[in-house]
């Protein structure tokens, strides 16, 4: 999917199709509740409010986990700490990916076969697996570490679909023009490079921040993500797998939050694309 | 396959951490914590552990775990018997699932339920694997009382009607969730082959639509399909990891876990080396179908970039 560079286009029109306007809708709410997280929710989320293991009902929407505690709160809360993620783990594959990816991008032959055959291997990878080893060798499961994890793994295919881009403005007869006449390869890249190859990046980002989600909520699956009493999707999905015999309701909720989002982000990204690229707009 | 290893020894011994935490107990006095590592060689500077390393690979010697003593090698082969037929079976289950949706997706693609399959592999392509997992249980272990929730029997594959019994959920989360993805491709593919000229020129000599389309357009249609069909393999021997927690098995992913979360760096050191070993061989394999369905391809020497 990374590799579908579209030539290198303008956003145009402003046709927005009804996938974008979905995708967008789906992103705010979980913005909104996730922001309203901050200051209201429906219980605190520490506090046993009711039964243990409760079925969903009118007053526990979700039900209740084995502690007694709302699960409904617990999604709301969820979905601050996964946009959290997405956003700081996008911006951290964004800075290194776009970094390296110029730099090979502008570095001689040498050196950029090396940093494409390392990028090659890091990518052959999934994400997940990465942000594992990482999570492995740095000093205990946090939040802050499940975000760096996720960004410095997702950065190998930024850099990648940076390294692409770039090169090919760079074979660009107009650039050849700017570099003759002594324009700095920063001018270049600021000029010439950046606004060409943003609209491609934008939509990889979109896509990157739902696969951050999914990569954090396995993170916290396997009980190497943010620690309790983080309510991390991938953290309810667990323990509702635990107690899957006595609630078998648990492990909708959560998972649904989960993928209500995921499905938001890849229409968001899908429609702008669309705007960045009209050719491709009849594909399916 | 040495900028692999070199990668891999990097990435996992210039991030913080010493593996001869392992090794002692916390508040171990100073001499105690240099003898751990005088035993796992953490003392010797990085390029000396390095060139050890390399050493050991030459002579296909993945070390001992630091925690059991085991042999990684021999522990990753015994664990290889359950990942490689789970990841095998998952495959050729996804196949089957993907193939003849994706063809059916692309030919009624203007009936509801054309629509409908591209809709629903959308979704698909947006759901953790571990919850479809989680799910099947809910639907299968607990409500149904069809198959075992996780685990797999002792006897292994000694008894196979058990092991295959026990593995029935993991096969199909896999498959499902690898299918979803599949069938975009399938569907794509087949739609460049309905527009294409060969197959309209077919139909103009008259022959039948479904005869066309299944004479000229499975070879053209395979060339795409079987690259991404190595990705997706490669990927999910990669990804067993999620699954097999999801039904506790003891498989390669179940090593590497635990392997983290005992730092236990022999064992992962060399449960990656050979999955990237596998991976290597899975895209090998793949250009080799490729060339074998494609003639033109056989021409150019490595025609990817």
């Amino acid at each position: 999917m990374t590799d579908d560079a579209p030539a290198l286009a303008q956003p145009s029109s402003l046709r927005l199709t009804p996938a974008f306007l979905i995708g967008a809708a789906l992103v705010g709410l979980h913005v909104v509740v996730g922001l309203m997280t901050l200051v209201w929710t429906p219980y605190d989320p520490t506090a046993m409010t009711g039964g243990r293991l409760a079925p969903p009902s009118l007053l526990h929407w979700a039900g209740t986990d084995r502690l007694g505690r709302d699960l409904f709160t617990e999604i709301m809360i969820g979905a601050r700490i996964a946009l959290a993620v997405g956003s700081g783990a996008v911006t951290i594959a964004a800075a290194i990916g776009v970094t390296v990816g110029l730099l090979a991008a502008f570095a001689s032959r040498a050196v950029d076969d090396v940093l494409a055959a390392t990028l090659d291997i890091l990518i052959a990878f999934p994400t997940l697996l990465l942000a594992m080893l990482i999570v492995a060798a740095s000093d205990g499961a946090s939040l802050g570490t499940a975000i760096l994890a996720i960004g410095v793994a997702a950065s190998a295919i930024v850099a990648r679909l940076t390294r692409i881009l770039a090169r090919r403005v760079l074979a660009m007869d107009y650039v050849t023009a700017a570099r003759v006449s002594g324009t700095s390869w920063l001018g270049i890249v600021r000029i010439h490079v950046l606004p060409n190859i943003w609209p491609t990046l934008v939509v990889n980002f979109a896509l990157q921040f739902g696969l951050a989600v999914i990569a954090e909520a396995s993170l916290s699956y396997l009980g190497l993500g943010a620690p309790p009493p983080n309510a991390s999707w991938g953290r309810l999905l667990q323990e509702a797998q635990a107690t899957v015999y006595t609630a078998p309701f648990g492990a909708v909720a959560p998972g649904l939050a989960l993928v209500s989002l995921v499905i938001g982000l890849n229409l968001f990204a899908d429609g702008l694309r669309d705007v960045a690229d009209p050719t491709r707009r009849r594909r399916g | 396959m040495l900028i692999a290893a070199a990668v891999l020894f990097l990435l996992l011994r210039l991030l913080p951490g010493d593996p001869a935490n392992a090794l002692v107990s916390v508040g171990a006095d100073p001499e105690q914590i240099e003898a751990a590592r005088r035993q796992v060689g953490s003392d010797l500077p990085i390029a000396a552990q390095f060139v050890r390393y390399l050493g050991q690979l030459g002579r296909f010697d993945l070390g001992a775990s630091f925690i059991s003593g085991v042999p990684v090698l021999d522990e990753i082969g015994r664990r290889l018997t359950l990942t490689l037929p789970l990841t095998a079976l998952a495959f050729v289950a996804a196949i089957l699932i993907a193939l003849p949706l994706g063809i059916l997706a692309a030919v009624k693609r203007d009936r509801w339920y054309g629509g409908l399959i591209s809709i629903v592999s959308q979704f698909g392509i947006a759901v953790p694997v571990f919850w479809i997992g989680i799910l099947l249980v809910t639907a299968f272990a607990v409500k149904l009382r069809l198959f075992p929730s996780s685990g797999f029997p002792p006897s292994g594959w000694r008894d196979p009607i058990a092991a295959l019994h026990q593995l029935t959920l993991p096969i199909l989360t896999i498959a499902l969730v690898m299918s979803a993805s599949l069938i975009r491709y399938v569907r794509s593919a087949t739609l460049d082959v309905i527009g294409s000229d060969y197959l309209r020129t077919a139909r103009a000599l008259g022959a039948g639509y479904g005869e066309a389309l299944i004479r000229h357009g499975i070879r053209n249609g395979a060339v795409p399909v079987i690259s991404i069909l190595g990705i997706e393999l490669a990927s999910t021997l990669l990804g067993a990891v999620v699954v097999e927690r999801v039904f506790s098995l003891p498989g390669l992913g179940s090593m590497l876990l635990s392997g983290i979360e005992q730092r236990d760096y022999p064992s992962v050191q060399g449960v990656l080396f050979v999955s990237t070993l596998l991976v290597l061989l899975v895209g090998f394999a793949a250009d080799l179908t490729q060339r074998l369905v494609d003639p033109r391809l056989r021409g150019s020497s490595g025609g990817r970039s």
